[in-house]
């Protein structure tokens, strides 16, 4: 039995360390050997897909083993419908960022490889780990390669969007880690076993109240700043456009969904009675940031900073979603969590392929460039739509199925949130309307040349799943369907034990 | 079956997607493949038609398509006679208007992209009829928006064709906004989406929820037809190429929310109050449309405001109940539209672009058969006793008359009298007044080839004789409507009596006085290009400037809600919470700062601070 | 025959004069020797404390710390020789490069 679900983990990390042994000057065997450990690790999660049994909802691919016995801190990896997709989604995406970041970054190379790997690694662990412990190490392990990756190859305001990142995030996360310590002892208290075992934590039944509500909120607030939930995302704009492309397309793609992750794997199961009670605050703010972030986009005179503001109106659909705590809402969310990781990705290496060429981000320095570079505008286009939720694309199944999901919790709140996709299109299509349509303005977008192999390489796999997932749907939300179900169950059933 | 079904579809998408791909190696030859692709589309759905059994409802499923938990949809169509009729519209006139675009468009540098934009459009709009649920529907409603968005900035160089483009679909999604509202209510209430199903629910649905549902509903409707107050994309929407106003903003597309009400009927006649609204909502934009267009110099800014007018007719005849009458109207409407906007069309290629209605003039001698086609389209508008519009409008009419509306009839009567004056008067200035153009252009005006006059010619043969053949009232309603009978009831008696010959005298009358006031106002004498269009009065510069809804807009919502966002982005959440944010990271500096003057560096200072810390823990042991 | 406390009193005094001097002294080798005064004070209590309680484990700390105050002692004066080197002094008032 081949402990797959490690060996995607560590492979990426393992491979990266010994990058150290290459020399510096070989950078065509860092980029090739790089690449190549990112495509092996997505070959090799391959097999978690095709292997995964939809219909069951329990963990599955699982490996525990002790580790630290007298903690009670174990091993413990695995996967099930929620994590699954995000593994997917993560091996998927470091590809295409590291193809993104091919020719742009030069500047110490070997270490900019040796970074992502290893950030590759914090992140898959982050998804399969099933033990608190496990958890929070990779969940802080992963906070210092990408700390490098804004602070060393970002853009000229880099130190401040890093140390910004570091330090917003740290915030959550050390109370999450009082909070875990508590979970801990409390859980030891009651049945005399001492564990950081998730499945096993999530089976004990905490009795509503002051120490559940705080240790909710000390998750929440990890989790909320990760997310980003307003009013915790003004580390998110800086963060994106200081990052280099290949940290956006990593950072939005996958580090956000981390939050989103975590509410749904421990905040819901492990505190179901604050998860209700709170519920309603959730979705305030999931509203409030879903029509703050798309007005707020509207007006950005900078495509990475409007993209940036774009992710958090988008999270904010899959905030409400979580907290709808219905089998829409919640596969409505968790399929949303992989469209926005796609769509905002590849937004993100698009708008970076344009820098590479412009050296400029500000729509005011564009126009008229479906005449220079129709390919690049035509690619533009869909994944553009894809982003607005346009049906037939990928993000339009999701956002329909958590509106779905929250109209059935409160149809006030469902109707404001949808006025989020009047918005979508108006800051999109404007922002598109300036770059591309139109007579070309500045002289110096007449030399601009269109998509490189390399660049339809990187793209033609996204834009490829954005329409899969748009038509076929399917194929992803029947593996999440067992496990949703089994969770809004558990959610349940603990939450009416006290009643 | 079955087949035949998914082929209607099958094939434009497959031109389509050649296009798009191989659009650069089939360049010129793009026809080759859009064309063929609508006429074997068209073929399929007359099979479709010719097989549809009248009474009974075919649903045919692809795939399973989103799935979550008891949330259950299908790629699934539903086939009964509306649908067929919808098909037979949307393939035939959408394969005319094909043709047609080979040679208005015959030398564009986008020739390939617009035959692929064209073919996805019909792709959208033969699903968006074909659709067996809502979400399907609403797919495809954006879908065909997508494709309008497209087609509208197709001259995408052009600013005016951008903003045009991204308007249409922005208003569009406000419409759509109430649309997806409604079919999550759907959902809620009944727990399907699936037509048969929520049909036969409707009838125990609470009558407060069906209004609300309807009337979301029916805001989809009003933004993809363009009633007021979402009315305002279209005008703009002329943007586009000519054959795109033809087939889109004229002939189908914007016909689709009148399908969409028609279809879901049995939620509108679960509440009275939701009827009304699409009734009344149908009268006022017939009128207000109608005013604007009165005016207009632009040839296609005239066709655009009497498609709008033309809608608010078809609601209306649908809000009053009278389906088969609000269907028929879109069929006709279809041809004469269409007609009209390929002879606008024809004459704007024939005048290498121009548009404007004072520069005009005097074609008749030089495009005769555009000329003739034109005009029998304008009088099928116009309602010519004879012509298919004269019966599809008389069905409306009666409808609202026998129902003991007397009000809207009247209304909808002052609409036609407008309708009659607005159409004569472009007919006249483009064609039978003196010209107006200069030498120059006047020199190089020229007939379209015969690829575009054999669509107008096919057209106008419609129009003269679907009236006749489908829409001659009887006791048992029209030949169009007893077709129709299974999807919609059939009104029996009304057509008949004093009743029916007032409505008709009426109708005439109005047409006669309608052409005759165009007549003496802009044939009688010869009329100077500057007195054409000019804000005489106040009541001109109103309706030349579209009763300023444009301007209001802009000033109430648009800019308003641009400097919010404004005001959201500079100051609250740069000043607001990252400033808090930063003040609390300064905070830390701040206070750091007070503390750091405890370390001196020097090592005594250090080691003293020791001692006592040493002494104090000692006596704090010692004192225990 | 001299009591326990005689020695601790011992100790303490040497601690005290070591202690002043590490306070005092300016000269970095200064406050060397008055650690290793300090040092040796805590040695002379291991010592005593050995002898009265019977117990050898006092010595072997002894014999610890006598090796280790060596290492220090050379470890200590290389970091002064290393300062004068760079700064031309071993005034420890005047190494105040960690002021805050």
């Amino acid at each position: 039995m081949i402990p797959l679900v490690s060996l995607v983990t560590f492979l990426p990390g393992a491979a990266g360390l010994a990058l150290l042994f290459v020399p510096r000057r070989s950078v065509g065997v860092l980029r090739v050997a790089s690449l190549a450990i990112t495509l092996v690790t997505f070959v090799l999660s391959l097999p978690l897909y095709f292997g995964f049994a939809g219909d069951i909802s329990g963990y599955q691919f699982e490996e525990n083993r002790p580790w630290m016995p007298t903690l009670g801190a174990a091993y413990h990896v695995g996967i099930d419908g929620i994590s699954l997709l995000l593994v997917l989604l993560t091996t998927f995406l470091m590809p295409l960022a590291l193809a993104s970041a091919w020719g742009v970054i030069e500047d110490r190379l070997k270490e900019f490889m040796v970074t992502i790997l290893i950030l590759e690694t914090g992140m898959l662990g982050v998804f399969v780990s099933l033990d608190l412990f496990l958890f929070y190490v990779f969940w802080e392990a992963m906070l210092i390669p990408m700390y490098f990756i804004i602070g060393v190859w970002g853009g000229p305001n880099r130190i401040y969007a890093a140390v910004k990142f570091v330090l917003y995030t740290m915030v959550g996360s050390v109370l999450m880690l009082v909070a875990i310590l508590a979970l801990y002892y409390q859980y030891g208290a009651a049945t005399g076993r001492y564990t950081f075992d998730l499945p096993v934590l999530a089976q004990y039944v905490m009795a509503p109240g002051r120490a559940q509500d705080f240790m909710f909120l000390a998750f929440g607030l990890a989790f909320a700043i990760k997310v980003p939930l307003f009013p915790f995302h003004t580390w998110l704009p800086d963060a994106h456009v200081e990052a280099p492309t290949a940290g956006s397309v990593v950072l939005a793609g996958v580090l956000l969904k981390m939050g989103t992750y975590g509410f749904l794997r421990f905040c819901l199961p492990l505190f179901p009675d604050a998860s209700l009670a709170f519920g309603p605050v959730v979705w305030t703010l999931a509203v409030i940031g879903v029509i703050y972030g798309a007005w707020v986009s509207t007006v950005q005179p900078d495509m990475k900073k409007l993209v940036a503001y774009s992710s958090v109106s988008h999270l904010g659909f899959v905030m409400l979603g979580i907290f709808t705590f219905n089998q829409q809402g919640l596969v409505g969310s968790l399929i949303q969590m992989v469209n926005h990781g796609l769509s905002t990705g590849a937004l993100f290496l698009m708008v970076g392929m344009i820098y590479e060429r412009r050296h400029s981000r500000l729509i005011a320095d564009f126009g008229g460039l479906w005449r220079i570079v129709p390919a690049f505008s035509a690619l533009f286009l869909v994944v553009v739509l894809s982003s607005l939720g346009l049906p037939g694309l990928n993000g339009f199944v999701g956002e329909f199925l958590i509106l779905v999901g929250a109209f059935q919790r409160n149809p006030w709140l469902a109707a404001l949130a949808t006025s989020g996709i009047i918005f979508a299109a108006v800051y999109l299509l404007w922002m598109y309307q300036r770059v591309i349509f139109g007579e070309v303005t500045r002289d110096a977008n007449l030399g601009l040349t269109d998509l490189t192999t390399r660049e339809w390489a990187v793209l033609v796999p996204v834009v490829a799943l954005i329409v899969w997932i748009g038509v076929y749907p399917v194929a992803f939300t029947g593996k999440t369907e067992a496990t949703i179900e089994a969770l809004i169950a558990q959610v349940e059933a603990k939450a009416s034990a006290h009643r | 079956m079955s087949t035949t079904v998914w082929l209607i579809p099958a094939f434009p998408l497959v031109g389509a997607l050649l296009n798009i791909f191989f659009g650069g190696v089939i360049g010129r030859r793009a026809h080759w493949i859009a064309v063929p692709a609508l006429a074997g589309s068209f073929l399929a759905s007359c099979v479709l038609f010719a097989n549809v059994v009248p009474g009974e409802t075919l649903t045919t499923t692809l795939f399973a398509w989103v799935v979550a938990g008891d949330f259950e949809t299908s790629v699934v169509a539903y086939i009964d006679p509306l649908t067929a009729v919808m098909l037979l519209v949307v393939t035939g006139v959408g394969a005319l208007i094909h043709l047609y675009s080979v040679g208005y468009m015959h030398d564009d540098p986008g020739y390939a992209r617009y035959f692929a934009y064209m073919n996805l459009f019909v792709f959208s709009m033969t699903m968006l009829v074909l659709a067996g649920n809502f979400l399907l529907l609403y797919v495809f409603w954006e879908a065909v928006g997508l494709c309008s968005y497209l087609l509208i900035g197709f001259w995408y160089t052009r600013p005016a064709a951008a903003q045009a483009g991204k308007k249409a679909f922005i208003v569009n999604r406000v419409g759509d906004f109430g649309f997806g509202l409604g079919i999550m209510w759907i959902w809620s209430a009944m727990g399907t989406l699936d037509y048969d199903r929520v049909f036969k629910g409707a009838a125990e649905l609470p009558p407060a929820t069906a209004t609300g549902i309807a009337l979301l509903l029916f805001m989809g409707a009003c933004g993809k037809s363009a009633q007021l107050p979402l009315h305002t994309w279209l005008p703009d929407a002329m943007e586009g190429p000519t054959p795109v106003s033809a087939l889109i903003h004229a002939a189908t597309m914007v016909t689709a929310g009148v399908y969409m009400v028609a279809r879901s009927r049995a939620l509108f006649e679960r509440s009275p109050v939701a009827l009304e609204v699409v009734a009344w909502v149908g009268v006022a934009t017939a009128l207000f449309a109608a005013t604007i267009a009165l005016i207009q110099t632009d040839i296609k800014r005239v066709l655009a405001y009497s498609t709008v007018s033309q809608l608010g007719y078809m609601f209306t005849a649908v809000g009053l109940g009278a389906y088969a009458a609000g269907i028929f109207h879109l069929v006709t409407h279809a041809f004469f539209k269409a007609l009209l906007f390929l002879g606008a069309g024809s004459v704007i290629h024939g005048l290498g672009g121009e548009q404007d209605l004072r520069k005009m003039g005097g074609l008749s001698s030089r495009m005769v058969t555009t000329t003739i086609t034109t005009t029998i389209g304008a009088l099928g508008l116009a309602g010519l006793p004879g012509l298919a519009g004269f019966f599809s409008k008389d069905e409306i009419l009666a409808a609202a008359f026998v129902t003991g509306r007397r009000g809207i009839w009247a209304l909808l009567l002052l609409g036609a009298f407008f309708t009659a004056f607005y159409t004569a008067r472009m007919l006249f200035l483009a064609f039978y007044s003196g010209p107006r153009m200069t030498r120059e252009a006047a020199h190089h005006v020229h007939e379209a080839p015969g690829v575009m006059t054999l669509p107008l010619a096919v057209l106008a043969v419609l129009t003269v004789i679907s009236g006749v053949a489908l829409g001659i009232p009887s006791e048992h309603g029209t030949r169009f409507a007893r077709f129709l009978a299974p999807v919609f009831p059939v009104h029996d008696g009304g057509h008949g009596g004093f009743a029916a010959l007032l409505v008709l005298v009426m109708a005439v009358l109005v047409f006669t006085a309608g052409i005759a006031l165009a007549w003496v106002v802009y044939m009688a004498a010869p009329i100077r290009a500057d007195a054409i269009g000019r804000p005489k009065t106040v009541v001109h510069a109103l309706l030349l400037n579209a009763y300023y809804v444009d301007p209001l807009y802009d000033r109430v919502i648009v800019r308003p809600l641009l400097a919010l966002s404004e005001f959201l982005a500079r100051v609250f959440d740069l000043r607001l919470i990252d400033g808090l944010v930063n003040a609390l990271g300064r905070s830390v500096v701040v206070w750091a700062a007070g503390i750091r003057h405890l370390q001196t560096g020097y090592t005594v200072n250090y080691a003293l601070t020791m001692l006592a810390g040493a002494v104090a823990i000692l006596a704090f042991l010692l004192s225990r | 025959m001299i009591g326990l406390p005689a020695y601790l009193i011992l100790g303490a005094l040497v601690f005290s004069i070591g202690l002043f001097g590490v306070l005092t002294r300016r000269n970095a080798v200064g406050i060397l020797l008055g650690i290793e005064l300090m040092l040796n004070a805590v040695n002379i209590n291991l010592v005593a404390f050995a002898r009265f309680n019977g117990d050898v484990a006092g010595l072997v700390f002894t014999l610890f710390t006598i090796s280790i105050t060596v290492a220090e002692v050379a470890v200590g004066l290389a970091i002064v020789i290393a300062i004068f080197r760079v700064r031309r002094t071993v005034e420890a008032d005047r190494l105040d490069l960690l002021r805050g």
